[in-house]
């Protein structure tokens, strides 16, 4: 190792990580990159849509100040704007980086890159390719940092779990602990920095259209070390998800900007085929209370909508799932403009959407808030930075579509040069030599022995099903007081039980039982964080709606919520707002636009 | 049955109220292996992990004996990660789309039978690691040769054609499907598939293009692209579709051309 070259860790190997890591292997810098999977099946393959850059190739005169207007107003005016005008600036170089890699973005007939319109703009700023921009994307990454790998500037230890930071008598980050997920064995990783880049939380609902490796649960070892955790309240949830008993699949908007009508029936216990229902036996609920969008009414509200019916008992069979019905549309028209969607739906729920209506309902999706950050990507803990969906920094109180795969590759550009910057300039001491290492590791050792150890009769998996239906019924789409109360302390009931668990697995080679409940222990303590935080916010706001307090209010909470750890309950504190570059104007998608 | 043009999947009849799961146990690599059953309740819209998970939080035997819960690998389930590959009914793909109604259907049973791929090592139950695949991406530089990631500007231009194309091969997941099912794949004798296919994908791109010899070179070996038996069984089992036979014809094509004329250009 040069003696110029510093040692990084790096937490997650989706598009943030990796983008970081490549930056600092780049640098002449080591990098340990720790993945709970192969970082090539990190959450990030799961982007369909495209990334975001106001290239401005169709004579549009779109900008990046555009880019930054759009990103602002879609977030209902809670993001500092200063980070979010240099991801708009960024942008198009990000963009054409990837198509040095040789992503095989769709191309226009002269053999430019193709971009496509998405939510939430008037202009062609998407760049795209196939159905599957975020795989392209990663692999994209993933093949760069496997040529660091070679090279031996990255290490990856894939199959581990961080479990901790590893902090001085000082609060400064040293490294960190994780686990082998075959061995169980734990080490500590000695570092001149840590960049965490570990995906959303949306395991904390149960089921949501994350992976089942977004747990949030690295993250929420930070939090309970000191770091501090902003927005958590900000929860997108997308209208049109696929239930299934495992998860909740992405239905994309297009379907029903193609014409797709959603309704229920009349009697939710309607024992007919849907097609069998007649018109009169049939309640098209956003058509009847929005006659003029009908079934294209904005995001949120479709969402709200078909929560409300559902939470009602109105949903078909009385269950979570209303009807989206393109089955009007003739089918030669719904493969030409929709099939690669379609062939979705059939692969997983079995049934042809072209000629049974498909059952749908709104799914949590992604988190705005996360792990505060500066503007240089640095958490409160000196050696400790964030990027990607696990920080809180880009996207407000709503994200738009294809920002997200941007603002993760931003957030890794930022995240690497500020991570060398304050590298090389830290005092090291004798971190190595001191026992702090010894100790997290003795501690962490502990925690896992009590798991082994405990009994009591309680069920893992039981209490995380009960974590996740308390979580989607009251703290996604509509918010009350009394409920978020309630969720609290049904939390803390399930966290008072999770001491009492009795582990199911007495082969602790590769063993699921242990890490899991090591997640589950952590998803109460987000959870808190997110059910407070929204207990809090009296005003509705972006993906944020209480009936209540149906306004947004920008004097009392155009603000960040920040949420500190206590044993008692998360200490939150509000933050200003740097509103210095787009002045805040209320937010409607009733009319046309209502631009500044 | 068709109506209006509609030819209806076949429905599972009268399905059973019952449903079992013959899986394959092993307590970790090298251990040997035993196979259990296992029984939960049918419902509709049921898949294997979701039947999995229901086994995990109770693991009990149809003899009512309590044992361990499988383990298996899961991620995306939205078959793009490639994580929850193993062998299902004798046939490897991705349990997260392995519907439960369709697999009855099929066989015409109330068991299902689980099994992890054979081709890699068994950690534990129906869990595999496939490492040998990422490295195997290394040894054909399965990548870009990028001067920087700073800003340098566009790409080259590329033709629509070559983008779509390059897009069906860069879709490879690394599932390992292809290697599960290729006769010659084995004890490190043959490469195989996914990786000549990784290789072909760069060797495509007009600056990929430029480092084609050094990844052909890692196709040259006694593990190289010769030991390919033409049984085609890889593209039959691929999930992705890949065109993979076609990028080991192409492929190799790209080595003769490159042995025939390559001293010319020394």
């Amino acid at each position: 190792m040069a003696s110029s070259s510093l040692k990084f860790a790096i937490v997650g190997g989706g598009l943030a990580g990796l983008a970081a890591a490549m930056k600092l292997a780049e640098a002449g810098h080591m990098v340990d990159l720790i993945s709970v999977v192969p970082v090539k099946r990190s959450h990030s393959v799961c982007a369909q849509g495209g990334i975001n850059g106001a290239v401005n190739t169709k004579g549009e005169g779109d900008s990046p100040a555009k880019h930054l207007d759009d990103t602002v107003y879609g977030g209902d005016f809670l993001a500092n704007q200063p980070p979010v005008k240099r991801m708009t600036d960024m942008a198009p170089e990000i963009i054409y980086l990837f198509d040095r890699m040789g992503v095989p973005f769709s191309r226009t007939k002269e053999g430019l890159m193709d971009f496509r319109r998405f939510g939430g703009t008037l202009h062609h700023r998407t760049a795209f390719s196939g159905a599957s921009t975020g795989q392209q994307l990663l692999y994209a990454l993933d093949e760069q940092v496997r040529r660091w790998e070679v090279e031996k500037r990255v290490t990856k230890y894939e199959g581990w779990e961080m479990l901790s930071l590893v902090l001085d008598d000082h609060q400064v980050c040293r490294g960190l602990v994780a686990m082998n997920l075959q061995t169980l064995e734990l080490k500590s990783f000695a570092a001149d920095a840590v960049i965490m880049a570990t995906g959303g939380p949306g395991m904390v609902f149960g089921k949501s259209t994350n992976s089942q490796t977004c747990t949030g649960s690295a993250v929420a070892a930070c939090y309970l070390q000191g770091a501090r955790y902003a927005n958590g309240e900000f929860i997108q949830v997308h209208p049109t998800s696929i239930p299934g008993e495992d998860k909740l699949r992405l239905m994309s908007e297009s379907a029903r900007g193609e014409g797709g009508r959603v309704w229920v029936p009349r009697d939710p216990m309607d024992a007919r085929k849907p097609k069998d229902i007649p018109d009169a036996d049939r309640r098209y609920f956003l058509e009847e209370k929005y006659p003029a969008y009908g079934n294209l009414v904005p995001r949120d509200i479709a969402t709200r909508e078909i929560f409300q019916v559902c939470l009602e008992g109105h949903g078909v069979g009385g269950e979570n799932q209303v009807y989206l019905d393109l089955t009007h549309i003739p089918a030669d028209t719904l493969t030409e403009k929709l099939g690669a969607i379609l062939e979705i739906y059939e692969m997983f729920v079995g049934d042809d959407p072209r000629y049974v209506p498909m059952r749908i309902f709104p799914g949590v999706h992604y988190s705005m808030g996360g792990l505060w950050v500066d503007f240089e990507q640095r958490t409160n803990i000196p050696g400790l930075f964030a990027a990607g969906e696990c920080d809180y920094s880009i996207h407000g109180a709503n994200r738009l579509g294809a920002n997200s795969l941007l603002s993760c590759v931003y957030g890794g550009f930022v995240a690497a040069p500020s991570a060398m910057e304050y590298a090389k300039n830290v005092e090291r001491g004798s971190s190595e030599s001191n026992g702090i290492h010894a100790a997290e590791l003795a501690r962490q050792e502990a925690i896992n022995q009590s798991i082994i150890k405990s009994e009591g009769g309680e069920n893992q998996y039981k209490l995380h099903e009960e974590l996740g239906k308390v979580m989607t019924d009251n703290v996604t789409v509509v918010r009350y007081n009394d409920r978020l109360q309630a969720t609290d302390d049904k939390i803390r009931e399930l966290q008072d039980r999770f001491s009492k668990i009795s582990i199911n697995d007495s082969n602790l080679w590769a063993t699921q039982a242990i890490p899991h409940a090591r997640q589950l222990k952590n998803m109460f303590e987000l959870a808190r964080v997110i059910t407070l935080g929204a207990l809090n916010r009296n005003e509705s706001r972006g993906a944020h709606y209480k009936p209540e307090f149906p306004d947004r209010d920008d004097e009392n909470f155009m603000k960040t919520t920040v949420a500190e750890y206590s044993a008692e309950a998360p200490v939150l504190s509000y933050e200003p707002i740097d509103v210095s570059l787009v002045e805040p104007r209320k937010r409607d998608y009733s009319s046309k636009k209502a631009k500044a | 049955m068709t109506t209006n043009g509609h030819i209806e999947k076949k429905r599972l009849e009268n399905p059973p109220s019952t449903i079992k799961f013959k899986i394959q146990r092993r307590e970790k690599e090298g251990a040997p292996a035993s196979w259990e059953t296992f029984a939960i309740d049918y419902r509709r819209n049921l898949n294997v992990i979701s039947a999995l998970m229901e086994i995990r939080k109770n693991p009990v035997t149809v003899e009512g004996r309590q044992t361990t819960p499988p383990v298996w690998d899961m991620s995306c389930l939205e078959q793009v990660c490639g994580i929850c590959t193993m062998v299902i009914d004798g046939k490897v793909r991705q349990s997260c789309s392995a519907l439960i109604d369709d697999l009855l259907v099929a066989s015409g049973s109330d068991t299902i039978s689980l099994a992890p791929m054979s081709k890699f090592p068994n950690v534990r139950d129906l869990k595999v690691d496939r490492s040998k695949m990422f490295d195997h991406l290394k040894q054909v530089k399965a990548w870009v040769d990028l001067d920087g990631s700073y800003d340098l500007g566009p790409g080259p231009h590329v033709t629509n054609e070559l983008a779509q194309e390059r897009y069906a091969l860069s879709r490879c997941m690394t599932c390992g499907c292809c290697l599960e099912a290729c006769p010659q794949y084995g004890d490190d004798n043959y490469i195989g598939p996914q990786a000549i296919a990784q290789a072909h994908l760069f060797n495509m791109h007009p600056t990929g293009k430029a480092n084609m010899e050094e990844r052909l070179n890692g196709l040259l070996g006694d593990d190289g692209i010769g030991n390919c038996g033409n049984a085609q069984n890889c593209v039959q089992v691929c999930p992705m579709s890949l065109p993979l036979t076609k990028a080991i014809y192409q492929t190799n094509r790209d080595i003769t051309v490159e042995a025939i004329f390559g001293w010319l250009k020394k």
